[in-house]
C-alpha cells in the first residue's frame, strides 16, 4: 500500500492506494502551522499502520518564496567574465524578494561556449578569495552558474570543488546545470531560488518524517517533482526548488488515473482559482519557455497550466460576474448554504442542484442560471486556449470546485471521476521515477539522439527507477538557428515505475 | 531629449513591435539596457540634423543566434572595442551612435551601448524594422559602402572586412560565427553626420517610444487556429466569422485575408497576446493563443523598386503577392 499526501496551503488531503492500484481511503484535513501534525493527522484519518511508501507533494516551498519569509541569503557566483557582465545575478527580481535573498554576487572567470570550449580559464586563485569573502560575510548557501552549464558543467564541477575544499561540508552549493535549462537568467535564479530554500528544505523534510515516525508508519518517504516524477529525501533536501510546481502536476496526474484516460484536458477548480493543463501520454505538457514564479524568471520544467479567477469561494457580483475575488478558506463560514451572507460559486452550484453542500434551502430561489452559463463558458474558454488542434478533446473535472461545471460547450466528454475531490493526493501516490537529458549536441542526428535517449534511462535507473521499467516518454528536438554545423539542443525524458528494494539497498 | 530608466519600457516594447515576430530576445536586451542606464546615467537622442556633416556616426548591432544571446550573456566592452577600432580605421573621433536595426534585441542594445560609451543616440535606424540580413539596410539602397566594417567580442577580438559588397559581407560574418561563440557585436555601414538625414530611417527612436505606449487599431483580433506551415486566426467578438492566414519565418510576413494581403512584408507585423499585451516572436505562437494582429508602415524607401528587390514579400518567398490594397 502507498500513502499519497498533499500539503497544500489550507488543506492536506491523503489517499490510500491498496497494491491493487485501488483506492482504500482519502481524508482532507487542514494544514497545520507546523506541518507535522497536518501531515500526522491526516495519516491517522487514513487509518492506516503501514505502508510501503509515503508520497508527499507540498507547496510549502513554492509559498516561501511568494512570501519572500523563511529564505536564506545567498551568494551567487556566475562563472563566465569577460562575457554576461552586462546583466549582473538578481538584477532582474522584484525588489522585496531582492532584499530577502541577495547575500553577495561574484562575478569571475570560465564558462563554456556553445560547444563546449572554455570561454575563460577558471581561475582557482579568484574563486579562493570569493570564498574567504562568503565565508567573512557569514552565507551558508552559495549559487554557481555558468555559461552553457547544460553542454558543459566542468567549470560548475571544479568551481564547487574550491569553493566546497574553502568552505567546508555546512555550506550548501546549489549548481545550475542541475536545476535548469538553456537560458543564463532563468536557469541562474532557479538556482539562487533553491539555494535560498535549502536552510528551509532540511527542516521541513525532517518534519515530514517525523510526522511518519508519530504516525507509526516504517516506511520510505519521498517527495513529488515538478514533471510528476518522485524524489527521495536526501534529494529533496538539496533540490526543493524541483517541488514548485508539484500541485498542479499532482492533481493532473491523479486525474489521469482516476479517470483511466492518458490524453485529456484536466480541469482542476479549487476555492479561488481554475487550473486548466493538458495531459500527453499520461503526463503534463511542460512551458516551453520561461515561467514567472513569484516575478522571478525561471526556466525549470513546470506544467503549462492556464489559471483564471473562478473556484468554489469566487464571489458572485449583482450583476452576475464571477470571480476573481473569492472568500477562499472562509467558505464554510460566508456563503449562503453555510449561513454566511455572501452569495458565492459554490451556493450557484447547489441552487442548481448540481451538488448537496451546506443546507439547500438556504439558496431556493438564486438566479443561478445565467451566472453558472458564464462560469461554463469562461472555463471551456480556457480549455479551449490550451489545446494544440481542434481534434476531440476529452475532459476531466477535479478539485472541490469541480460541482461549478456540468457541461462545457464546445466539449462532449466531460467527466468528473471518483475520489476527483483529492486527486491530487492520489497523483502523489502513483507517481514514477524519471531520468531527463537537455543539452545541445552536436552531430549526426540518429547517433545525438540514441546517445540522448541512453543517458536518459540510466539516469532514471540511478534515480531509483526499475531496470526494464524505463520508457521514453518525450523527445524534443530544437535545431538552433543562425549557428553552423549540426548544434541540436535535445530534450529527452523517461520515467519507470519504482524500484523499492532498490531504494532500500 | 534623454532615454532613461523610465522610458526605457516603452522604448524596449517598440522594438518589440518593430521586431515584426523576430529580432531576437527583447527581454535579455532591454535588462542590459536597463543595467546600463543605472550604472551610466541617460542616454541623449538627438536628431539627424543637429549633427555636424562631418561627425562620425558608428551604427552597432548584434548578429548571431537568439538562443547563444540568452545564454551567453553580452560582456560590457563590445562598444568600447567597436569604437576604438572605428576610429582608428576613420582616423576621426566617433560622434554619435545609431542602432543598425531599431526591431527587436538590437534597439535597446543600442541604448545599452550609447550609455556605455557616453555617446548620443541618433534619432534613426538603418531597417526601421527589424529584417534578417546585415545588408537590408536603408543605407545599402542609398549607395553608402557596407565596409570597412567591424566584428568582434567583449574581450576585443576583432575582424576587419573590407571591399565587399553588403552581401559578401553578411557572408563573411555568418562564417565567424562559430569561431566567436555563436554571437558577434558588429559595426556596418559607418556614414557621416551629413549622410544620416538622407541615407538612414529617420525618427526611429522617437517611433519606437511612442508605438511602445500606443498602438493602431488592430487588422483582426481572434484565436490562432492552427500553426502547422502557416499560421490561421479565426476571428473572435466584432471580427467573428473572419479567417487571416499568417505568412511567418523568421519574421511574420504577410496578414492575408480572402486571398488579399492586409498587412505584407517589407511593412511591419506583430501579434500581440490579447490577455497580456506581450508582443510575441513566431516561435512563441500557439494554437489557442488570443490574438490581436497590428501592423504599422516600414520606411516608405521599401516600397521603392530597388527596396522591394532588397526586403520585399519576393526576397522572402512570396512572389506572388503585391502590396497593392495595403492601408496607407
Amino acid at each position: 500500500m502507498r500513502i499519497g499526501i498533499d500539503v497544500g496551503g489550507t488543506n492536506t488531503d491523503a489517499a490510500l492506494i491498496g497494491d491493487g492500484g485501488q483506492v482504500l481511503a482519502t481524508v482532507k484535513s487542514p494544514t497545520t502551522e507546523d506541518v507535522t501534525g497536518g501531515v500526522a493527522a491526516a495519516i491517522a484519518g487514513l487509518g492506516a499502520t503501514e505502508a510501503s511508501a509515503v508520497m508527499i507533494g507540498t507547496t510549502h516551498f513554492v509559498n516561501a518564496l511568494v512570501e519572500a519569509a523563511r529564505l536564506e541569503p545567498v551568494a551567487a557566483v556566475r562563472l563566465g567574465l569577460p562575457a554576461t557582465a552586462a546583466l549582473p545575478p538578481l538584477v532582474d527580481w522584484p525588489d522585496r524578494l531582492r532584499e530577502a535573498v541577495e547575500g553577495a554576487v561574484y562575478l569571475c572567470h570560465g564558462g563554456h561556449e556553445y560547444d563546449g570550449t572554455p570561454i575563460s580559464a577558471l581561475d582557482p586563485g579568484e574563486l579562493r578569495r570569493v570564498a574567504a569573502d562568503i565565508r567573512a560575510r557569514g552565507l551558508r548557501t552559495v549559487a554557481i552558474s555558468s555559461v552553457f552549464s547544460p553542454v558543459s558543467a566542468d567549470s560548475e564541477r571544479q568551481a564547487a570543488d574550491i569553493l566546497a575544499a574553502e568552505l567546508g561540508p555546512e555550506v550548501h552549493l546549489s549548481l545550475s546545470h542541475e536545476i535548469g535549462r538553456v537560458g543564463l537568467l532563468a536557469r541562474e535564479n532557479a538556482t539562487i531560488v533553491n539555494a535560498a530554500l535549502r536552510p528551509l528544505a532540511g527542516r521541513t523534510v525532517a518534519a515530514f518524517a517525523e510526522a511518519l515516525a508519530v504516525a507509526g508508519i516504517r516506511a520510505p518517504l519521498f517527495l513529488s517533482q515538478n514533471d510528476g516524477t518522485l524524489m527521495d529525501v536526501d534529494h529533496a533536501r538539496r533540490y526543493p526548488v524541483a517541488t514548485f510546481a508539484s500541485g498542479p502536476t499532482n492533481s493532473m496526474r491523479g486525474a489521469a488515473y482516476l479517470s483511466g484516460l492518458t490524453d485529456c484536458a484536466v480541469v482542476d477548480i479549487g476555492g479561488t482559482t481554475t487550473d486548466v493543463g493538458i495531459l500527453n501520454g499520461g503526463f503534463p505538457r511542460e512551458a516551453a519557455g520561461e515561467a514567472l514564479v513569484a516575478e522571478v524568471r525561471t526556466n525549470f520544467r513546470i506544467p503549462d497550466v492556464l489559471s483564471i479567477g473562478i473556484g468554489g469561494g469566487s464571489i458572485v457580483a449583482p450583476e452576475g460576474s464571477v470571480g476573481p475575488r473569492s472568500v477562499g478558506y472562509r467558505l464554510t463560514a460566508e456563503a449562503l448554504v453555510f449561513g454566511g451572507g455572501t452569495l458565492t460559486a459554490t451556493d450557484l452550484a447547489v441552487a442548481a442542484g448540481q451538488a448537496v453542500v451546506g443546507d439547500p434551502a438556504r439558496v431556493t430561489g438564486v438566479d443561478h442560471e445565467r451566472p453558472l452559463k458564464i462560469i461554463a463558458e469562461r472555463v471551456a474558454e480556457a480549455v479551449d486556449r490550451m489545446r494544440t488542434s481542434a481534434a476531440p478533446l476529452p475532459v476531466v473535472l477535479v478539485g472541490g470546485g469541480s460541482i461549478l461545471v456540468g457541461e462545457l460547450p464546445g466539449f462532449a466528454d466531460v467527466r468528473r471521476p471518483d475520489h476527483y475531490e483529492v486527486a491530487n493526493a492520489v497523483g502523489a501516490a502513483i507517481a514514477q521515477v524519471g531520468g531527463e537529458v537537455d543539452r545541445v549536441f552536436s552531430g549526426p542526428r540518429e547517433s545525438v539522439l540514441a546517445e540522448a535517449k541512453n543517458e536518459a534511462v540510466a539516469r532514471a535507473e540511478r534515480a531509483g527507477a526499475r531496470a526494464g521499467s524505463v520508457r521514453i516518454v518525450d523527445v524534443e528536438e530544437l535545431p538552433l538557428a543562425y549557428l553552423p554545423g549540426d548544434a541540436t539542443r535535445v530534450r529527452i525524458k523517461a520515467v519507470g515505475d519504482l524500484d523499492l528494494e532498490k531504494i532500500d539497498a | 531629449m534623454d532615454i532613461g530608466t523610465g522610458l526605457l519600457p516603452a522604448f524596449a516594447r517598440g522594438c518589440a513591435v518593430l521586431g515584426s515576430g523576430g529580432g531576437g530576445p527583447v527581454a535579455i536586451a532591454r535588462a542590459a539596457a536597463m543595467q546600463a542606464l543605472e550604472d551610466h546615467g541617460p542616454v541623449a537622442v538627438v536628431r539627424p540634423g543637429d549633427l555636424a556633416p562631418d561627425t562620425l556616426v558608428m551604427p552597432v548591432g548584434t548578429a548571431g543566434s537568439s538562443a547563444v544571446m540568452s545564454e551567453r550573456i553580452c560582456g560590457v566592452n563590445e562598444p568600447v572595442h567597436l569604437r576604438a577600432k572605428v576610429e582608428e580605421l576613420f582616423g576621426a573621433p566617433v560622434g554619435a551612435v545609431m542602432a543598425s536595426e531599431i526591431g527587436g534585441a538590437n534597439g535597446c542594445l543600442a541604448v545599452a551601448w550609447a550609455a556605455v560609451t557616453g555617446l548620443p543616440l541618433v534619432d534613426a535606424d538603418g531597417m526601421s524594422r527589424a529584417f534578417p540580413g546585415m545588408d537590408q539596410t536603408v543605407m545599402e539602397l542609398h549607395g553608402v559602402p557596407p565596409t570597412p566594417a567591424v566584428v568582434c567580442d567583449e574581450r576585443g577580438r576583432t575582424l576587419v572586412i573590407e571591399n565587399v559588397t553588403g552581401r559578401w559581407l553578411e557572408r563573411l560574418v555568418r562564417a565567424s560565427l562559430e569561431a566567436f561563440g555563436g554571437q558577434v557585436a558588429t559595426s556596418e555601414y559607418i556614414l557621416r553626420g551629413g549622410q544620416v538625414a538622407a541615407c538612414t530611417a529617420v525618427g526611429s527612436v522617437t517611433r519606437a517610444l511612442r508605438l511602445g505606449t500606443s498602438l493602431p487599431e488592430p487588422l483582426i483580433t481572434g484565436k490562432v487556429a492552427e500553426t502547422s506551415g502557416t499560421i490561421l486566426i479565426e476571428g473572435l467578438g466584432r471580427d467573428l466569422g473572419r479567417l487571416a492566414r499568417i505568412e511567418a519565418g523568421s519574421e511574420f510576413h504577410a496578414v492575408i485575408e480572402d486571398g488579399a494581403p492586409l498587412a505584407l512584408v517589407p511593412d511591419v507585423i506583430a501579434l500581440l497576446d490579447t490577455r497580456t499585451e506581450e508582443v510575441l516572436r513566431v516561435e512563441q505562437i500557439r494554437y489557442g493563443l488570443r490574438v490581436s494582429v497590428v501592423t504599422v508602415p516600414c520606411d516608405p524607401i521599401w516600397h521603392t523598386p530597388a527596396g522591394l528587390r532588397l526586403a520585399g514579400p519576393a526576397a522572402f518567398g512570396l512572389a506572388g503577392l503585391t502590396g497593392e490594397g495595403r492601408p496607407s
